[in-house]
């Protein structure tokens, strides 16, 4: 048996490098996934996101750099073998056998992850009610729908009660509604202390779930840290949206020493030195004759993050 | 009622699973039944009713020329003097023997093409890399949930051929004489390692292949072959000595087994998951 130190990261890469063939899938990437926290792999199509997944669990092998998970490293055979006993994989298809029932299928899942044969049916028991398909785990698998197999994909990953989660982009395919339960259902295991990790392409999936987000493109990290360091490094210090019964009087913001940028489209939106600028700011306009019917004080969305931090990485 | 699970060696839990799925599939086990049941009850009930009426001399005699093509040590031990009775006799132990190797063999290659390639096809095979299960695991419920329909279909076809031929053959001999000693040597000592055989080239080629379609065109092609070497080496078992039976079936273990470990590094986590198909 091997014993994992409980201290570090969940996860850590360092320099990881992986290519198939001519393409190269993964390169000098480097992160770390703090234990009981939620890690977004943000990314477009074929930045490398999946393979991440598949090198920290072992299921692929790393060439070059290392590959830290849970403490052990999954090159080593046994460490490997540990690993996996103790990651939950939610893969981007859901990878269930559709001939069998959706409690088969659980069961299956719970002898190959070594759950003690007197827990199984509890546990089953447990993980169904709590994604919602208890009704249908007498059912054969090919006839759930997208959204109840995403769900049973969710309860077959917690099931042994993993460490470490693992999300391969969790609500492909699925309807708003369902994709919003789901989201739902993972924000619930990261407060009881899950680490996550969760790949997405999907910027408004990652809003609010995230502690640490990774932005990837062609197999490397562009940036990573929490959302609050991105904004810090990657958005103005403020941003305000103004309003006016007169909206031409807003342009007087434009001469201010304070004011780093103004566009007027409609409504006005001022980029500031500093958050303790606002209050100078209001008082200027209203100098100038400005009747503001809307100051509004905005952080930016995910996705504006996720799009400032690609322009300003683009390739000259 | 409830079923208590049971926990088992991981290599048990997927070939468990594959059987268990394989159950299910009616439209896949069904045909192969069939083919079972037509080689081993239907054309020899069929062939053997019709010899035990033939009422013409002319017909018994050439008969009879047909056991007088057999080998000279052979033709003493079929009972019976002339005619009819004594083609049954040839026909029911020395002539059938191929259809023992060759169903149970075409039952395990139809299961054994699909079980890695269609981990792929259906994406579960990335649920089985993530697993805690070895490869040499996965390897092993793979070819446990692939021999064991082939040896099944072999017992439960050997059990009703023998029944056929007793109950048809049986009361113009004397009594139910089958099966008959090399008959037992075949069935338990040469039909096994050709069996394991065909499936470590089978499965091979299932880790390697994109498509389910692709590893059924190749496996028949590649057991072809061992087809062929079947029908001779069963009909050897039976029409000489015990001596070469065992010889034969010794080397086919050796093959085997050498087949089996060759195999076992053609299943990997990255061909699971769909790297290195062709």
């Amino acid at each position: 048996m091997v014993m994992a130190p409980e201290t570090g990261s969940a996860v850590a890469l360092a320099g990881v490098r992986r290519t198939f063939g001519d393409v190269l899938a993964v390169d000098d990437l480097t992160f770390e996934v703090p234990r009981g926290t939620v890690t977004v792999l943000l990314g477009p199509n074929g930045a490398g996101k999946t393979t991440v997944v598949r090198l920290v669990t072992g299921a692929l092998h790393a060439h070059g750099g290392t590959v830290r998970t849970l403490g052990l490293d999954p090159e080593v055979d046994t460490e490997g073998t540990e690993i996996r006993r103790r990651c939950g994989v939610v893969p981007a298809r859901p990878a269930l056998y559709d001939r069998l029932s959706g409690t088969d299928n659980l069961e299956y899942a719970a002898a190959l992850f070594q759950v003690h044969p007197g827990l199984v049916q509890s546990r089953v028991a447990d993980a169904a009610q709590r994604f919602g398909i208890s009704d249908a785990l007498h059912l054969k698998v090919g006839g759930y729908s997208t959204g109840m197999r995403a769900r049973l994909a969710l309860a077959r990953a917690v099931l042994h009660e993993p460490d470490l989660l693992l999300l391969d982009e969790p609500t492909a395919g699925l309807d708003p509604e369902s994709a919003r339960t789901v989201l739902g259902l993972i924000d619930e295991m990261a407060e009881d202390g899950k680490t996550v990790l969760m790949c997405t392409h999907l910027l408004l999936e990652a809003e609010g779930l995230a502690d640490q987000v990774v932005v990837m493109d062609h197999g490397r990290a562009m940036v990573s840290g929490s959302p609050r360091e991105l904004t810090r490094q990657y958005w103005p210090a403020a941003r305000v949206i103004l309003d006016a019964d007169d909206p031409a009087v807003l342009d007087a913001a434009r001469a201010l020493p304070f004011v780093r940028a103004y566009e007027r489209n409609g409504v006005a939106l001022v980029d500031l030195e500093r958050e303790t600028d606002v209050p100078d700011l209001v008082d200027a306009l209203v100098g100038a004759g400005a009747r503001l019917t809307r100051v509004e004080p905005q952080a930016p969305s995910l996705e504006q993050l996720y799009f400032a931090i690609r322009r300003e990485n683009a390739p000259s | 009622m409830t079923r208590t699970p049971k926990q088992g060696r991981p290599s048990w839990v997927i070939a468990r699973t594959d059987l268990r799925q394989l159950l299910q599939a009616r439209d896949f086990w069904l045909p192969l039944m069939i083919v079972a049941l037509l080689f081993f009850v239907i054309i020899p009930t069929f062939l053997l009713l019709i010899l035990g009426s033939v009422k013409d001399a002319n017909l018994a005699k050439k008969l009879s020329d047909v056991v007088g093509s057999l080998p000279k040590d052979l033709q003493a031990k079929v009972h019976g003097q002339k005619g009819p009775a004594s083609a049954s006799y040839a026909l029911a132990v020395y002539l059938f023997a191929p259809l023992a190797i060759i169903v149970p063999l075409t039952v395990s290659s139809a299961v054994g093409a699909h079980t890695i390639v269609g981990e792929r096809e259906r994406g579960s095979g990335e649920f089985l890399a993530h697993s805690p299960a070895t490869e040499r695991q996965i390897y092993l419920g793979k070819l446990m949930a692939s021999l064991i329909p082939g040896y099944f279909t072999a017992a439960m076809g050997f059990l009703l051929y023998s029944l056929v031929v007793n109950l048809i053959v049986g009361p113009k001999l004397g009594g139910w004489f089958f099966p008959t000693t090399n008959w037992w040597v075949l069935m338990l000592w040469v039909l096994p390692p050709f069996i394991a055989l065909a499936l470590a080239v089978i499965l091979a080629i299932s880790a390697r292949v994109s498509s389910a379609a692709a590893a059924q065109q190749a496996s028949a092609l590649a057991t072809l072959p061992l087809i062929v070497i079947a029908y001779g080496v069963s009909s050897n078992t039976l029409f000489r000595g015990m001596g070469t039976a065992f010889a034969i079936g010794g080397l086919a273990w050796c093959g085997a087994i050498f087949a089996l470990w060759r195999a076992s590094k053609a299943v990997s986590r990255e061909r699971l998951l769909g790297m290195g198909a062709t």
